[in-house]
């Protein structure tokens, strides 16, 4: 049988899944244990005990300036900024891809604009952001927002734009106006697609927090890495990346739950 | 053999129409009066402008010169509730119900602001929208999206839609060419059904010479009168037939002087699928 009509039952397609990445980790263990048999004092690949070991300090102690346990305050002021940036960039999105995408002369005078921005590597821009909104949360809120919203927007431009001509004449023809238009045809359209976007945003979105955390903060999980770094703590930088991982699966994983439970017409309910 | 039709009181005229893009000509000298209750079916050949005259009609397109009026009123450059439509596809909203998607014209007509209507308003216009769903026989899938529906069931529901705005003029574009020959029967059944009920005045594009004269109480065809071979492009059509149907007898005779003459030069393959969305 060809492999191109080799069928996956769901139990397999885990369980083939879960094979790539149990390898990685038992050659993980492998490589750890070969250099920790040589030298019982590595630092580079540490074992899980000295992972354990290693964020013990972070989860169970409280920092002596704030009286948090640093990993949770961490996690908690990097959730709040990818937060806010993923939050801000949405929104901007829905009402700037909205308008672009349904009045074709806003499209014509600011679509080279938000192309324009979109070609500009966003951490260029982060000096430019750091000069003019000082070295606080905003400039790194800003960063990810710019960093992540042109693309989105030029998506759900793009995508309410190529809806079908016929469903916006049959909107007209029965009395619906642009705004109504933009309200009851494009917007819920645009809105699984949004969806959409924000999982493929979310990436580029971790990507420009940690780089935002690294080079200015004084907390979060970015922050974190970088400051171990200095004593190549890969036993706190390794357990710092896994988790930040399954944050991310975790927020992917929900956005996927939400977007077929609020908009089951788009994820192919076909007879 | 049927005869140039002289209408009494012209619901729709088309007074010298011309449609161009750029040179190319695709309709010239289009005069048209067409009745109230007719039933219009427009034949001819792909390219031979059915689809532009329709979207001029809709309002979907200015034409480039010449004038239309709609109860002696010319139209504007723009659609509105006075002309409904239907097209081969696109024609609902996938991502409302049968019974939302039939119950839009009514919200966006009485809430003008939110286009969503609530309390008695909202019960009202639902007992409206499921009383048409009713007439073109989707009552018991109102509440299916349409990706859960056959191609037959959207257009009903396409159907539906356009006629709870009571249009003075229903266009239909090619509405039954993706169809099975079987549900293409039912639905012609439908239409006749309903354009008698309603006291609809139809305006059908159509490639099925058959359909257009089973259907039709006139039939136009569109071609090119003079042609070019150098520069296809640089004459337009115009209805060179313009047959009155009264009784059988010229809806046979009508069908099969047509099909005598013009059947090489008409595409009557029901697969062919003409872009209705271009311009």
């Amino acid at each position: 049988m060809r492999w191109v009509n080799r069928h996956v039952r769901r139990r397999e397609a885990a369980l083939f899944g879960a094979i790539p990445i149990v390898l990685l980790v038992l050659l993980y263990l492998f490589l750890a244990a070969q250099r920790h048999a040589a030298n019982p004092f590595d630092k580079i690949l540490p074992l899980p005990g000295g992972m354990a070991e290693g964020m013990a300090s972070l989860l169970f102690n409280t920092d002596q300036l704030t009286g948090k346990i640093i990993f949770w305050a961490d996690t908690w002021a990097s959730l709040q900024r990818l937060g806010l940036g993923l939050g801000i960039a949405t929104l901007a999105t829905l009402l700037i891809g909205l308008v672009l995408g349904v009045l074709p002369p806003l499209r014509a005078t600011f679509g080279p604009l938000v192309t324009t921005i979109a070609v500009i590597p966003p951490i260029a821009l982060l000096p430019i952001l750091f000069i003019a909104l000082g070295l606080g949360e905003t400039a790194k809120i800003a960063l990810i927002v710019i960093g992540i919203a042109p693309v989105m927007i030029r998506d759900i431009t793009a995508h309410v734009s190529g809806l079908p001509r016929e469903q916006i004449i049959k909107a007209q023809t029965l009395g619906a106006s642009s705004w109504q238009i933009m309200i009851r045809v494009a917007l819920p359209q645009a809105m699984p697609r949004l969806l959409h976007a924000i999982r493929l945003a979310l990436g580029p979105a971790w990507v420009f927090l940690i780089s935002a955390e690294a080079i200015a903060s004084d907390i979060g999980l970015g922050y974190r890495i970088f400051l171990v770094r200095r004593y190549l703590s890969m036993d706190v930088i390794i357990p710092y990346v896994a988790w930040i991982a399954l944050l991310a699966i975790a927020m992917d994983a929900v956005l996927v739950v939400l977007s077929k439970q609020a908009f089951p017409w788009a994820h192919g309910a076909s007879h | 053999m049927g005869a140039w039709s002289k209408p009494l009181s012209a619901l729709l005229s088309l007074r010298n129409v011309w449609v161009e893009y750029g040179d190319k000509i695709v309709l010239e000298r289009v005069n048209l009066d067409i009745e109230e209750r007719s039933f219009v079916s427009i034949v001819g050949p792909s390219g031979a402008g059915k689809s532009s005259l329709l979207r001029v009609v809709l309002g979907q397109e200015m034409p480039t010169r010449g004038t239309i009026l709609l109860d002696g009123a010319p139209l504007g450059g723009e659609c509105g509730p006075d002309r409904g439509v239907v097209f081969q596809r696109y024609s609902v909203f996938p991502h409302l119900s049968a019974l939302r998607n039939t119950m839009f014209g009514l919200e966006c007509e009485q809430a003008p602001l939110l286009a969503r209507l609530t309390g008695s308003a909202r019960k009202a216009a639902m007992a409206q929208a499921t009383d048409m769903l009713d007439a073109v026989g989707l009552a018991d899938s109102r509440h299916l999206y349409p990706a859960q529906m056959s191609g037959g069931m959207q257009q009903r529901l396409a159907i539906a839609q356009a006629l709870i705005k009571r249009p003075r003029i229903l266009l239909l574009d090619e509405p039954f060419g993706a169809l099975d020959p079987g549900i293409r029967a039912d639905m012609h059944a439908l239409i006749t059904r309903l354009w008698n009920d309603y006291a609809l005045t139809i305006i059908m594009v159509t490639h099925d010479i058959r359909e257009a004269f089973k259907l039709g109480t006139r039939v136009l065809t569109l071609d090119k009168r003079r042609h070019d071979p150098d520069a296809p492009h640089r004459f337009g059509a115009t209805a060179i037939y313009d047959l009155a149907l009264r009784n059988h007898k010229d809806r046979a005779e009508g069908e099969q002087m047509l099909a005598d003459t013009l059947a090489p030069a008409i595409d009557a393959n029901l697969n062919t699928k003409e872009s209705i969305g271009h311009g």
